[in-house]
């Protein structure tokens, strides 16, 4: 698994959540706020669907580190990593 | 007797299908919590749900479904619905309305799901008052109306703040009262601007098969998550232990536990089913506002018969009086709803036409009659708001030549002639109906006045939604459900 395939798993998660949204040239770096029309109750479903799908937990306090595509490769490889070797 | 639910136990128990706890429900399930649903009627849908009548489908309210958002807008309540439950627009085929007036003598005022209209309006008939407009209508829309922790305020207060002229108070005050104070008179002003949004700044639109469509999608959103229900059993009893609810017993005997339990019933409705209430709990908190509602379905499509609107809110003079009438209906104001006056894609025609007429009642003055009183009142009433909506509606055009201009009396009786020739059936419901099929006391459609935005109550486990939380009509119960469900069930700390 690298950074990469976690990026797309968020993506993956952001179309079924926001099917509206154009998603095909999503700027890594950017924070998801300035590019998507995303909000508190959508992050929350982002958080929700990583639990449900791929048994991730995201504890609220680190809600922040999934602010851009980078951080979210960043900060959830090492969950989907030790997930995999458990 | 026990039922076949007893002993069974839940993550969560929603109270009431209706639309907030359908859509509580589905978001609840959606996370895979183990949820039940449980309805005393026997369809979904609560205050607006559907029904047949010799052999005519009929839905209970639906006039308009507000806070439309065309596809491509950002951040407003119905693409957040259509989010947080995954349904596609296409599963509620909305139409937009065709135009909808604010009438009253002398004065009318058009408005569209555009609100430029509104605004060129208001500045065509009130020309002094346009410059507050335009400020009061800034001050709406910097305003966060969904903070849980807002100061109370009262809407015609601040309404009269920007506006000098009180017809125009008062003209804004109908549709907006109407379609959803639970005040009388007067309402919080965050209440005010969350229906100000979904009326004007929003706008109406429809499903063209009505209402079912819109149950229909949250039912087959909540049945493919694998969520249940039971229908046709309500919640009889909430047995409460130390601040908590610890069991609840259904209709049928049946005696179901659960971690968490949010009710879409209301406010004083829910404390009534808590052991540890009194019977009359909530007295202090119950709605007084009630509504008739008549229903004619016409041989013609309205706007054959010249009648092009969709919505008209009406009332007879300059003051407006939104309270519980003395009388069993007061006519002097209401709503008159033309469900076919919506742009149906593919050039759809409702197969019938239909002219709704909804007025203000008292609950009381109706549950005192005796059942002949009561059909003789329905009739009378019936044809009084007939006569009464003719009075805001341009004549109805009749196919024979006029060779003469008859006088306003000779005017008002063809009319009156016309709509009954036209008329293919009718049907009429009270608040005593809305009581019958949906438990709201006092037939209060918006409920309690004092609304509880926190959604909790006095047991920690216990969770209100709907109509009571604060957020009414098809979209803010939706809303209100997914809210209630993400904050105490879903949220942080669950
Ligand atoms: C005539 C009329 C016209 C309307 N027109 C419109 C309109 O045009 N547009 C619009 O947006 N809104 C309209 N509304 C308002 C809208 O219908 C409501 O605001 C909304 O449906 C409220 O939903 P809810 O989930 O909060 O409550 P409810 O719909 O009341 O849901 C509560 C449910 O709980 C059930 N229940 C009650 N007691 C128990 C119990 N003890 N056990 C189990 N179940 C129980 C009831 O049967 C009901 O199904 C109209 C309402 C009426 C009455």
């Amino acid at each position: 698994m690298t950074k990469d395939d976690v990026k797309q798993i968020v993506l993956d998660i952001i179309a079924e959540i926001a099917p509206d949204e154009d998603l095909s040239d999503v700027k890594p770096e950017v924070r998801l706020r300035d590019q998507l029309d995303l909000d508190s109750m959508d992050f929350l479903d982002i958080v929700m669907e990583l639990r449900k799908q791929h048994g991730i937990e995201v504890p609220e306090d680190d809600y922040p580190q999934l602010a851009s595509l980078d951080s979210c490769g960043e900060y959830l490889l090492p969950k989907f990593e030790a997930k995999a070797s458990a | 007797m026990t039922g076949e639910l007893n002993g069974a136990h839940y993550d969560c128990i929603v109270i009431g299908a209706g639309m907030s706890g359908m859509a509580a429900a589905i978001r609840l399930a959606m996370f895979e919590r183990r949820v039940l649903v449980v309805e005393r009627h026997n369809a979904a849908g609560g205050l607006n749900s559907f029904y047949s009548f010799d052999g005519r489908k009929y839905d209970v309210g639906l006039h308009a479904m507000t806070n439309y958002a065309p596809p491509g807008a950002k951040g407003l309540p119905l693409i957040k619905i259509l989010r947080q439950l995954r349904l596609s627009r296409d599963d509620l085929d909305l139409a937009e309305q065709m135009g909808s007036r604010i009438a009253i003598p002398g004065y009318s005022l058009s408005f569209t799901n555009d609100f430029a209209v509104l605004e060129s309006e208001i500045e065509r008939a009130f020309p002094s008052q346009i410059d507050g407009f335009r400020r009061l209508v800034e001050h709406l829309k910097a305003f966060n109306e969904t903070a849980l922790d807002i100061q109370e305020q009262s809407a015609v207060a601040v309404l009269s703040e920007y506006l000098s002229d009180p017809i125009l108070v008062n003209m804004l005050m109908i549709p907006v009262c109407y379609y959803g104070s639970a005040r009388e008179n007067d309402l919080d002003f965050s209440q005010f601007v969350i229906l100000f949004k979904a009326l004007f700044l929003e706008g109406f639109a429809r499903p063209y098969e009505g209402v079912r469509v819109i149950i229909r999608a949250l039912m087959n959103r909540y049945r493919e998550l694998g969520g249940e229900r039971k229908m046709k059993c309500g919640v009889r009893e909430i047995i409460t232990e130390n601040g908590h609810a610890s069991r609840v017993i259904l209709d049928d005997g049946s005696e179901v536990t659960a971690d968490k339990v949010i009710s879409s019933i209301g406010y004083a409705e829910t404390l009534r089913l808590c052991s540890d209430q009194p019977g009359d709990a909530g007295r202090d908190n119950t709605g007084a506002l009630s509504f008739v509602e008549t229903i004619t379905v016409l041989k013609q499509q309205p706007s054959d018969l010249g009648w092009k609107d969709t919505i008209v809110f009406f009332n007879d003079s300059e003051t407006f009086d939104y309270r519980r009438p003395k009388n069993l209906v007061d006519d002097r104001s209401g709503v008159i709803c033309f469900p076919n006056n919506y742009r149906y894609s593919d050039g759809r025609r409702l197969e019938e036409g239909f002219l709704r007429i909804t007025a203000l009642a008292n609950y009381d003055r109706w549950a005192t009659l005796e059942d002949t009183e009561y059909q003789s009142a329905k009739q009378e009433w019936y044809e009084r708001l007939q006569r009464r909506a003719l009075d805001f509606l341009p004549p109805p055009r009749v196919r024979q030549k006029e060779h003469t201009t008859p006088p306003m009396v000779a005017h008002k009786a063809q009319a009156r002639f016309v709509l009954t020739e036209q008329t293919a059936a009718q049907d009429m419901f009270t608040p005593l109906t809305i009581t019958k099929f949906t438990g709201h006391l006092g037939g209060a459609v918006y409920g309690a006045p004092n609304k509880v935005k926190s959604g909790r109550t006095h047991l920690d486990n216990l969770y209100l939604c709907g109509t009571d939380q604060g957020f009414l009509g098809i979209t803010g119960a939706m809303l209100s459900g997914i809210s209630m469900a993400n904050l105490h069930v879903l949220g942080a700390g669950s």
